[in-house]
């Protein structure tokens, strides 16, 4: 039970930190044209790996399942220029129908 | 009010988010209570509120093992936040402690939402999105606690879809701006390389390396 609260305490800890690092550092400064030329990609870089990781991985494995169907409906949704709203519902049927017929 | 107005955008934006964060945290709630009892996973989500470390460490737990690896984990996989940090800390002014409280609203789906294509971030949509996910999450914690199994699997519905669909729809706005396609497909490749061989959460922070693209002047 102690092993739980001691997790608890240490990653909120850790967690603060990392998301109060670039604000503290970097935070109400002017920053160069080449810095936000970085920044800007931050974005794109980060969204796509979030995507294709919670869509084709499962801990350290790479998966194919009833995910990547509800990825394929968002994808087209969001080529449609679909609401946001739309592409995920789009998703989750996807998923749930594909995951059900297998 | 009139001081309350910029935030309106992202609170509307936001009550979707807190419905996603709600079944989240339900599912979290359910999962974590025979692992670390009825409180915990509640304190855990009122004082961390980040899913992904959250289920991380808790399977960790699960599995036997200690604090410091769950806490390892679970900072492995919000290393994210850190390059998330820098993009916001352009919009963030005050003293370094209010830079710093206010930095804690970056989670995954305002922040996206709030970062602009030409590397300015909109501090009030972000803020105002995160707001209500904050109790939708801790609330949906309890419930799952209290309500257990008896709500059924989540991914029969196809919940488990919903962030990457999101997270695509936003990517799908964000690609009409110059390298931002080569950004994303840089990445992806990183993430998904690197997953097979490092522990989960960083293959995520180091596709941010994508974003260094940025810095060549020729393309």
């Amino acid at each position: 039970v102690t092993e739980v609260w001691i997790t608890i305490a240490g990653l909120t800890l850790a967690t603060m930190a990392l998301k109060a690092a670039g604000p503290v550092i970097l935070g109400g400064r002017e920053l160069p044209a080449r810095a936000l030329a970085v920044i800007a990609l931050l974005a794109p870089a980060l969204l796509a790996a979030l995507v294709l990781t919670g869509t084709f991985t499962d801990e350290k494995e790479l998966t194919l399942d009833p995910r990547a169907a509800g990825l394929g409906c968002a994808a087209l949704a969001a080529l449609l220029r679909a609401p946001l709203l739309v592409t995920v519902l789009v998703a989750a049927v996807g998923t749930a129908a594909v995951r059900a017929v297998t | 009010v009139s001081r309350l107005a910029p935030y309106r955008a992202g609170l509307k934006a936001g009550v979707g988010f807190a419905l996603a964060a709600f079944v989240l945290g339900v599912s979290f709630g359910v999962l974590a209570e025979p692992i670390m009892g009825p409180v915990a996973p509640v304190v855990m989500s009122a004082v961390l509120f980040a899913g992904a470390s959250q289920f991380g460490a808790t399977a960790v737990l699960a599995a036997g093992g200690d604090a410091l690896t769950a806490i390892a984990a679970g900072t492995m996989l919000n290393a994210r936040f850190l390059p998330m940090g820098v993009a916001a800390a352009t919009a963030l002014h005050g003293s370094p402690l209010r830079r710093a409280v206010e930095g804690q609203a970056v989670v995954d789906a305002s922040w996206a939402l709030a970062v602009q294509g030409d590397g300015r971030f909109d501090r009030e949509l972000m803020i105002g999105a995160t707001l209500p996910q904050y109790p939708a999450w801790v609330v949906g914690t309890l419930i799952g606690v209290v309500g257990g199994s008896a709500l059924g699997d989540p991914d029969a519905l196809g919940l488990d879809a919903i962030f990457p669909a999101f997270f695509v729809g936003l990517l799908a706005a964000e690609l009409s701006r110059p390298r931002a396609l080569a950004a994303a497909l840089f990445g992806g490749a990183i993430a998904l390389a690197l997953t097979p061989v490092l522990p989960p959460g960083l293959p995520v922070l180091l596709a941010s390396a994508a974003a260094l693209i940025g810095l060549r002047s020729d393309l």
